[in-house]
């Protein structure tokens, strides 16, 4: 098969995008897709098809970008989307699809890319198609900015023309989310343009599959979806197993709640994923390789399937890589919604029809993996990381994060902070740094409480921890994990019992149930957590609580069991009289758990007007018309009908 | 049927992408259509019938025309998903143990996480995704399939 | 490795040791750390582990702690050099503890009267862990006990889910009646679509009872129907007692494996009213001659060969599903217990001068699948079956229990005549490889035309899962195969149906070990009590007068006076029976609904059989072509063409129902051919039609 030639894709894009001054690229990533981004990307076609010559108009992935870079003009990329919907180049600029921003709060997003210098960029938020014209008229014919579209910056308004100033990207480095929402994910010559493939082909063609561990091993990786194991060592001993048939396996199964780094660079960046699977089969001597993505990201599907199929037509995959005598092939196989499938050796069952049940290790999937044979499992990120190390070597990966924990990390910031979206910063970064510097700390004026990482496996982070640098040593010691990488920001209206029931809830019916200390440990340690917060809890409930999550943690089959009782120690740890006050008071601090809740009516603001009264299901409230009313708390069931309904705001819930 | 089975070789390795397109084709997994497989795979009944429910992904009850998935997700859940179910439950009797209406219309599903965290609450209603969701806006996508279903009939 | 390091020096020194607990140990011939612990002499708990079955994990009591690596489990740990192993430390104790308090919060405590009490080994636990409360509030919702079957009980309330019945079926029986649904918190041990155990796949055989360590899978008890019968001063119960019971019951009296009690099962059951104690051992010399004639007709004329034994009702029912195209290979005779059942009846009945209906046969078994087989309609006589109730040896000990008799001390009786009279031939068809050697007993004389010596046969001994020999009689040579186990069995049929393997005789059994090993026998643990109940099997043979089933003379008699010879319609119709095949899927009808049109007004109607056996036997291609060649004839709206499942005819397949005719051993051009006759008269049908309404108009 014919080698690819990257020095001739990168003229052709060239040639194709000179004349033009601007690309428009339009996110396409599930947020803005979900806000309309696909009408607006079709509105720009409209547009700029009648009035050609302004504009390349693209759609992308997921815009992760940290600020879209001002596009080196030597180097231009993408196919535009235009000759697919059957419309003639425009010619001063060019409309792309991209991935996502990573500030999905704000989509649609459409950023103006310069293709020629002296132009700027310009980032445009909560874009609808009635504001296309008003862009292409304003900023692409006259190089103005509408000004309304611009980026504000939640507490004090300021605004930015360009992504690269706004606090949320301006303190992030980027390395696997580098090209995310600057590349068309469905487009492998933009891939190979912007020098993809390039690490491929020079591991492939002169390094040694030992050479390329080494590197692997020298840079520090630590795999990035969940425990840390250390990426090299994982390939070195893959690959010292001799065997005629070895599988490597991508783990797309990204199934914490609150965690979507993953499903963001196979949506944006699909190529850089395969290009990292590449070359660790090569590096391991796997000559199958399978993507496990979750069902529940169809886009990721999609592109992975459409990046496989491109690479198999370019020659990237199949026999011979690199005209070496490499053959590598690989298949996207779809989970079927099983959380427990994230674990390796669930992850291998299900790809061979099983129930996606873990078993025990060792023997190690690198020793006994799929359909018994030598297997590498590593997770999208760490796959999407390979490549810069490749380019850069293996010190330059280390200039960023700490000694035991080299590199950056990419975390889906949530919860209750101003700025949520996706970031990917340097490991050992505070957490401080994370949530007030990037993520604009807490809305509405509340207090931060504590940030909830790595999910169900994590564990929670408070007040004390903001100056701790972020690594995996530091975390695993606080009984969290980096996990996936999900960081959820609580404030002072969350109630920490409920957030670990919430999790407990999510284990005890995501558990595959084959061991006993998970299966009835989660059962009863979700069932004490509802009691807590349901009023019904009994002294010692904590010290039973305490008692199961230890013995589970410690002995449980796999990590989804032994990880489970996380956000139950950790959070026993730091808020203990919360928990002490649920139980011993029955009193909520946060005031969120509704069965601890007494309701009353302030007599001097109510006038009486039987609202509340007479929708009350249990009748409980009692009054003369006019007069003020009351509610019987041995009827009240604390639904809160009342005090939502009372125009007086004279009801109130302590 | 046939077809999806030629299409994987009948390999019992591949039962979950089989058990996915036949689902495709029927919106569920119907027990005939289980024990077919079974037979044809050459894999016990009782062993299908365990992978089929392992997954939350499969259905062996018959779904409505809409699916309405409310992402429980961390995010969502912090920005008050439960009162999205809790609408669902009030409207039309749905929750964990009846998840579909007598009439077919809808059927209801908790998804623990869509990955769309940024525009937590998320609701999924066949393929089209609503983000920021609340209880008012659901209410009013909801009433807007009504209209449209009584306008049909 | 980095462990090393924090080793002792004087134990790198040694080789092959690890340490346990402090002491150093040898590592020897244990596949996994949990055997070298026991072999040690340390007694560690657990559900999941068996020696017989794959290694599973999930019950987390075998837990140990290993220098550098943590907590473990020892199942799953392969021993090595230099380990230093703890076995009983404060956590490993706490976290065994919490495992069996948490199993105990969800488990249904109803144990007094539990059937599986006096050996359940979760109360064991309980007790030796020293587990005094259970701090976990109860919240289980109760769910309905199965009792679909007519040999098990199912109690999910009690599960575990250790899964040991799961692996039992699949890796020893190869059925996989059961397996695990659904997951989390929700996980459950189900038989396919929560259908009842008696409803599906299962062959009956029990194994998944007896290895279930708690009361969730039991054997179905026929107690008080026992109790009933034996009070009713208007019945005459007549015993029959399988070899294997003599030397299994004693364990549940706390005595030595193997030893042979039949003495004290006959005073006890003297005792306790019955009317006549007979050996099914008498029955089982009868089917010697049965089947021995019947093979060797068949080996003279080379056809139906291999025969397979037909004595084991869970290897009959698993053929009846699977092989219903070799049905005609299985020996025609009936087991033992229902010969017993149909010939002892009749000959009750005509002795005692009462009406069959009085006389009340009880089998004491060994076999929870007899309980099955005694309810099949074929082995009933006038409505009533052959066998009134079948009870397992558990069973009749519990009853020795319940009539307060001490069985250690009863005072050995004898069994009645004449049926209770045997050869050693009769005995051997309690172990592995006794129908075999008794065949052989009784056919080699006749192929030899000479006498043989018993002891020629014992090459189909042992306790392996396949064995095979070759026996030369006389310059004919026999190959013979003895098979326990399903899974084994259906590897064997696999070898001779693709030609792999050739025999003449084949025993078939589904209990490792045979009959003795029987889900209704004591609970046992190990083989060491496998092989002492064998050998009492074998000491039986020895000690007994005669040894071959020829030679019994109440036998002799029998066909003098009765059964005229060996295969004679009167011996057909007593003591021989046939097969039908069966679906292995549900009870019910099923609709296969294909998710597509139905066309409404379709004037022909096909269904075509997708049953295994059809689609062995190429209905699929059949389907496919009628499809291809109905679109070519355009005439999708006039044919309604759907797969279904099983007519019950698989031997005949594929079968193909039109309109509503059942057509066997169809072709698609026979199909075709028929489609377009009716295609043709119909067309014809429509012209008239429609010329007369253009008369009438």
């Amino acid at each position: 098969m014919a080698v690819v030639d990257i020095t001739e894709i990168a003229e052709r894009a060239k040639q194709r995008l000179s004349g033009l001054s601007y690309r428009v690229l339009v996110c396409a990533g599930t947020g803005c897709i979900a806000g309309g981004s696909g009408a607006v990307y079709d509105e720009f076609l409209r547009l700029t098809g009648a009035a050609p010559g302004i504009a390349e108009v693209a759609l992308v992935g997921d815009m992760c970008g940290n600020g879209v870079s001002a596009v080196d003009a030597d180097n231009p990329t993408g196919e535009p989307m235009q000759v697919k919907a059957g419309l003639g180049v425009g010619a001063d600029g060019v409309v792309s699809r991209t991935g996502c921003h990573g500030l999905c709060q704000k989509g649609p997003l459409v950023t103006l890319q310069p293709l020629a210098r002296g132009a700027e960029e310009i980032l445009f938020c909560h874009v609808t198609a009635d504001d296309v014209a008003e862009i292409i008229d304003t900023s692409l014919h006259s190089g103005g900015v509408v000004e309304r579209l611009l980026y504000r910056t939640p507490d004090n308004g300021h605004t930015f023309r360009n992504s690269r100033d706004i606090p949320f990207y301006a303190r992030q480095k980027r390395i696997s989310l580098v090209d995310c929402g600057h590349v068309d994910p469905e487009s492998i010559e933009e891939y190979i343009a912007r020098g993809g493939y390039a690490a491929a082909r020079r591991a492939i063609t002169q390094m040694t599959p030992a050479q390329i561990c080494d590197e692997i091993t020298a840079s520090g990786l630590r795999g990035r979806g969940g425990a840390g194991y250390p990426t090299g060592i994982k390939w070195q001993a893959t690959l010292a197993v001799e065997d005629q048939v070895k599988y490597i396996v991508c783990n797309g199964d990204e199934g914490d709640p609150g965690a979507f780094m993953d499903r963001s660079i196979m949506e944006g960046d699909p190529h850089r994923v395969l290009e990292g699977a590449v070359i660790a089969a090569y590096a391991t001597g796997a000559s199958r390789g399978y993507f496990y993505i979750r069902s529940e990201y169809p886009l990721a599907l999609q592109r992975m399937h459409r990046a496989i199929d491109d690479a198999r037509g370019a020659g990237i995959l199949g026999k011979a890589l690199f005209d070496s005598r490499f053959d590598f092939d690989c298949e996207v196989v779809e989970g079927a919604g099983a959380f427990v499938c994230g674990e390796e050796t669930a992850l291998l069952a299900s790809i061979e029809g099983q129930r996606g049940m873990p078993r025990a290790k060792p023997p190690f999937p690198a020793q006994k993996g799929l359909f018994g044979k030598p297997t590498l499992v590593n997770n999208v990120e760490t796959l999407a990381t390979v490549r810069h190390i490749v380019e850069r070597g293996a010190s330059e990966f280390r200039k960023h994060g700490t000694t035991q924990s080299p590199g950056t990390k990419t975390f889906a910031l949530t919860g209750r902070v101003l700025n949520t979206g996706l970031i990917e910063v340097p490991l050992g970064t505070t957490l401080h740094e994370i949530v007030f510097a990037i993520g604009g700390g807490i809305p509405d004026g509340r207090a931060f409480k504590a940030v909830q990482i790595g999910g169900p496996s994590g564990g929670c982070l408070g007040v004390e921890h903001l100056e701790m640098p972020l690594d995996f040593e530091n975390l695993s010691r606080m009984g969290a994990m980096v996990g996936s990488g999900g960081i959820v920001v609580l404030d002072d209206t969350t109630c920490i019992v409920e957030v670990a029931r919430f999790f407990m809830q999510f284990t005890q019916q995501e558990s595959c149930g084959k061991c006993v200390l998970c299966r009835e440990g989660t059962k009863q340690m979700f069932a004490l957590l509802q009691d807590i917060v349901d009023g019904r809890s009994q002294p010692g409930d904590i010290e039973l609580l305490e008692e199961t999550a230890k013995a589970v943690k410690a002995a449980s089959l796999c990590g989804l069991g032994k990880t489970a009782p996380n956000p139950v120690l950790s959070t026993l740890k730091l808020f203990r009289s919360e928990y002490q006050a649920h139980i011993d008071r029955r009193y909520c601090p946060a005031g969120v758990c509704s069965a601890l809740k007494t309701y009353t009516i302030d007599p001097s603001l109510c006038k009486g007007c039987s609202r509340c009264m007479k929708n009350c299901p249990a009748e409980a409230i009692e009054g003369e018309k006019r007069a003020a009313h009351s509610i019987d708390v041995t009827k009240c069931t604390k639904c809160g009908i009342c005090a939502s309904l009372c125009k007086f705001n004279a009801i109130s819930a302590v | 049927m046939n077809e999806i089975l030629d299409s994987f070789n009948n390999d019992p390795y591949r039962l979950i992408a089989i058990l996915q397109s036949v689902q495709e084709e029927y919106r569920y997994l119907p027990e005939p259509v289980l024990s077919y497989i079974a037979t044809n795979l050459g894999l016990p009944r009782a062993r299908v019938f365990g992978v089929a429910t392992f997954y939350a992904h499969f259905s062996l009850q018959p779904k409505g025309k809409y699916v309405v998935r409310i992402c429980d997700g961390t995010a969502c859940h912090v920005n008050r998903s439960q009162s999205l179910l809790d609408l669902m439950d009030e409207r039309f009797k749905l929750n964990d143990n009846k998840p579909t209406t007598d009439d077919m219309l809808f059927t209801l599903e908790k998804v623990s996480c869509l990955g769309a965290c940024g525009l937590a609450p998320v609701v999924v209603i066949n393929d089209r995704v609503y983000g920021q969701v609340n209880v008012d806006k659901l209410g009013a996508v909801l009433d807007e399939i009504l209209e449209d279903e009584e306008r049909r009939r | 490795m980095s462990e090393t390091n924090s080793i002792p020096s004087a134990v790198i020194s040694e080789k092959n040791t690890l340490i346990i607990d402090g002491r150093m140990v040898t590592i020897g011939s244990e596949r996994n750390l949990l055997e070298l612990i026991r072999s040690a002499g340390i007694n560690m708990p657990t559900f999941c582990y068996h020696s017989d079955l794959s290694v599973y994990g999930a019950c987390r009591l075998c837990i140990v702690e290993l220098q550098g690596r943590g907590i473990v489990t020892s199942c799953t740990t392969a021993p090595e050099p230099g380990m230093v192993v703890s076995v009983n430390t404060a956590e490993l104790r706490r976290i065994r503890r919490i495992t069996v308090e948490l199993l105990l919060a969800s488990h249904d405590v109803n144990c007094p009267t539990c059937a599986k009490s006096s050996s359940c080994r979760l109360l064991d636990l309980v007790a030796r862990l020293g587990v005094s409360t259970v701090r976990y509030r109860s919240r289980a919702a109760k769910q309905p006990i199965d009792t679909s079957s007519l040999s098990l009980v199912r109690d999910p309330n009690k599960c575990v889910l250790c899964g040991d019945c799961v692996r039992v079926c699949q890796e020893m029986q190869g059925i996989g009646a059961l397996d695990f649904a659904y997951r989390g918190s929700k996980v459950q041990v189900l038989p396919a679509f929560g259908q009842g155990i008696g409803e599906v796949e299962c062959v009956n055989c029990g194994q998944c009872s007896a290895i279930c360590p708690t009361g969730a899978l039991t054997v179905k008890s026929d107690i008080d129907r026992v109790w009933q019968a034996l009070h009713d001063p208007s019945k005459v119960v007549a015993v029959q007692i399988a070899p294997a019971v003599r030397v299994g019951i004693g364990e549940a009296f706390g005595l030595a494996a193997g030893e042979t009690h039949i003495g004290q099962i006959a005073a006890a059951l003297r005792q306790m009213g019955a009317s006549y104690i007979y050996d099914t051992a008498f029955a089982a010399d009868l089917t010697v001659l049965e089947e021995g004639t019947e093979f060797l007709k068949r080996f003279r004329l080379g056809e139906r060969l291999p025969q397979f034994t037909s004595c084991c009702p869970a290897w009959v029912k698993l053929a009846e599903q699977r092989y219903p195209d070799m049905l005609e290979n299985l020996s025609s005779c009936r087991s033992p217990q229902q010969m017993f059942g149909s010939l002892i009846k009749q000959e009750l009945a005509k002795e005692t001068g009462r009406s069959s209906d009085d006389i009340f046969i009880l089998s004491i078994m060994p076999c929870t699948a007899k309980k099955f087989e005694a309810a099949r309609p074929e082995f009933s006589t006038g409505g009533r079956p052959d066998v009134d109730a079948v009870i397992t040896t558990q069973e009749l000990a519990r009853m020795i229990r319940e009539a307060c008799l001490d069985f250690t001390s009863l005072e050995p009786d004898s069994l009645d005549m004449p049926f209770g009279f045997k050869s050693g031939a009769g005995i051997l068809f309690g172990a592995s490889g006794g129908v075999a050697e008794a065949v052989l007993r009784f056919a080699g004389e006749i192929t030899a035309k000479r006498w043989l010596n018993p002891a020629e046969f014992h090459r189909v001994r042992g306790l392996e899962d396949t064995r095979e020999a070759c026996i030369d009689l006389g310059g004919v040579n026999l190959s013979v195969a003895v098979v326990n186990g399903l899974a084994a069995a259906q590897r064997l049929v696999d070898d001779v149906r693709a030609g792999r393997k050739r025999y003449d005789l084949i025993e078939a059994m589904a209990c490792p070990g045979g009959c003795i090993c029987g889900a209704g026998q004591p609970s046992m643990e190990g083989n060491a009590v496998r092989v002492a109940r064998q050998q009492g099997i074998y000491r039986l043979d020895t000690m007994l007068q005669m040894h071959k089933s020829q030679e019994n003379p109440y036998l002799q008699q029998l066909y003098k006076n009765v059964l005229q010879e060996p295969g004679s319609h009167i011996a057909h119709e007593l003591l021989h029976t046939h097969y039908r095949p069966r679906r292995r899927t549900g009870a019910h009808e099923i609709d296969f609904d294909t998710g597509e049109e139905q066309s409404e007004g379709a004037a022909v109607h096909i269904e075509v059989c997708v049953g295994t056996n059809c689609h062995i036997k190429g209905s699929h291609d059949l389907l496919h072509n009628l499809i291809d060649h109905i679109d070519k004839n355009s005439a999708g709206h006039l044919v309604d063409v759907s797969p279904t499942f099983c007519y019950e005819a698989c031997d005949r397949g594929p079968t193909v129902k039109f309109n509503d005719e059942i057509l066997e051993k169809c072709t698609f051009e026979e199909i075709a051919g028929r489609l377009d006759r009716e295609l043709e008269q119909l067309a014809s049908r429509e012209a008239t039609e429609v010329g007369k309404i253009r008369d009438e108009s």
